[in-house]
């Protein structure tokens, strides 16, 4: 079954959806977007260097968003601008990444991969990793779901109850390292925000309580990575932003509909 | 007479907070069952306090107690929720720890916000938000509870009401009280003791007798004389017969 790639890819792309739509949540309540670009853009940085080193680029994106997630959580409240502070190391970390990509001889690296996305290319190995990194991040979100939502509403009712908002930042943190390392093969560092962001807002309209709202987001994420690779298929258009694409329709659908229907 | 059980015990606490110093120096402690009431102008760490006594920020040299086993409710100055955060009542009174619908109720019914349980928080007017608020601080039966400017955006009918509702809460809990607040009539009618707080505690004591002091003066001036006369004339009403007590209390220094 495995050996068609189109279910590898489908399969790929649901794994992420999954992974993404709790987190996604986080990101749109915490108004995080920048802060997943940063993290985003700088995975490109990884992949040039673990090419350069010849490391898996799994290892490679992991570690250097996380570097770079970590960067941004320490000098936040440090007198920046948070969007400032974002808007510089995000396409800093994107330029330096363009950059050092050309630094590297003798190895023919598809940049377009990286940027885009390549879900059709997903190998069974590469399987193996989105999986094993979506449920990580899965379960980490679940496992500190109540802390986490509780410091998002407010950081003194947080500490109030014992919660250090810090910590549950750090969780935050970690899980956009993982889902950035996972997606960037599905679509591409410019796009993984998107997929985190769209599902959440296209939910939105549809919930009452948080967990709802996350729940819906999976549902319309795995939609989203079903039927974009789908209308890719039968039309030949690029895979990754086929799926966003299809994602922002559902967001409109839910958006434009939810004005008629009372509530 | 038992000797009162302090619930939390400040010495010497000094915070800064961004290069500049918040609090220094202050001794502060509240016992069971005490009415405490922080005043003083904006910027004076008044809210500092509040923080440093929950842990949300953290102190730069001295210490803070609590009592073994202290539960505290809080509730914050300002509570912001995103409209991108679908949230009821229901759910939000069950953060971080889930709660029994009969024990939900029961908080809901003694902040005087029954019937909101299936409401969108966001679309709740500022009254109702705030006994909300108030019901989540006082669903695990706190011994302290602490109110940042609990009736601010409030009007005048409507913090008249959440403070008759907070006197309520805390007659049928018995909780200490720590306020912040701006409303001098209302803290100095119903407060065992007032903090007056600039960067360091500049007085303490029973209400009258920080009324009376001059460091309490300079900060309030004249503006609020026509508030505390008011006051006064409550005061002694409610209180009749029991002078000696705020005099045993009463303690004024300058810091």
């Amino acid at each position: 079954m495995l050996d068609d790639f189109m279910i590898r890819a489908t399969l790929a792309g649901f794994g992420v959806a999954i992974a993404a739509a709790p987190l996604g949540c986080f990101v749109v309540w915490r108004r995080m977007a920048y802060f997943g670009d940063a993290t985003a853009h700088a995975a490109i940085l990884g992949v040039a260097l673990s090419l350069a080193l010849s490391t898996s680029v799994f290892a490679g994106a992991l570690a250097v968003a996380l570097a770079m997630a970590l960067t941004v959580s320490t000098l936040s409240g440090r007198g920046f601008a948070m969007d400032t502070l974002l808007g510089v190391l995000a396409h800093s970390a994107l330029a330096f990444g363009l950059v050092s990509v050309s630094f590297l001889q003798g190895i023919r690296l598809d940049l377009d991969a990286y940027l885009f996305g390549d879900i059709l290319a997903v190998n069974k190995s590469d399987l193996a990793v989105i999986w094993s990194g979506a449920a990580l991040v899965l379960l980490l979100t679940l496992w500190r779901w109540s802390p986490l939502l509780t410091a998002t509403l407010n950081p003194d009712l947080a500490h109030a109850s014992g919660i250090d908002p810090k910590r549950e930042q750090l969780v935050l943190t970690l899980g956009l390292a993982i889902v950035v390392a996972v997606a960037i093969k599905i679509v591409g560092a410019l796009l993984i925000v998107a997929l985190l962001i769209i599902p959440a807002a296209a939910a939105r309209p549809l919930a009452r309580t948080p967990e709802q709202m996350a729940f819906s987001a999976a549902v319309i994420g795995a939609a989203a990575a079903v039927g974009g690779l789908r209308l890719s298929f039968l039309f030949d258009t690029p895979s990754g932003p086929t799926i966003v694409c299809t994602a922002s329709v559902l967001f409109a659908i839910t958006a434009v509909s939810s004005r008629f229907i009372p509530r | 007479m038992q000797s009162p059980m302090r619930l939390v015990t400040l010495e010497n606490l000094t915070v800064r907070l961004g290069g500049h110093t918040a609090l220094s120096e202050v001794d502060f402690h509240i016992d069971k069952g005490e009415i405490v009431t922080v005043v003083g102008p904006n910027g004076s760490g008044k809210t500092t306090l509040l923080k440093a006594i929950i842990g949300a920020v953290k102190p730069r040299s001295g210490t803070l107690k609590h009592a073994d086993g202290l539960r505290i409710g809080y509730v914050p100055q300002r509570l912001a929720i995103d409209t991108t955060l679908p949230l009821t009542v229901r759910r939000f009174l069950c953060l971080p720890h889930r709660h029994a619908e009969p024990t939900l109720q029961e908080a809901l019914k003694n902040a005087g916000a029954d019937g909101l349980i299936e409401r969108q928080m966001t679309a709740l007017s500022g009254g109702q938000f705030q006994r909300v608020l108030l019901a989540r601080a006082i669903l695990e039966k706190p011994d302290l509870l602490i109110l940042d400017e609990p009736t601010t955006g409030l009007d005048q009918p409507g913090s008249a009401a959440l403070y008759r509702q907070i006197e309520k809460v805390r007659r049928d809990l018995g909780s200490a009280v720590l306020m912040v607040s701006h409303e001098l009539h209302v803290v100095m009618s119903a407060s065992d003791r007032v903090i007056c707080l600039n960067g360091h505690v500049c007085c303490h004591g029973a209400p009258e007798i920080v009324a009376d002091a001059p460091e309490y003066r300079a900060l309030f001036g004249s503006g609020t004389q026509g508030a505390l006369a008011l006051y006064r004339h409550d005061h002694d009403h409610h209180h009749h017969g029991h002078p000696a007590h705020s005099h045993e209390h009463g303690d004024c220094d300058h810091a």
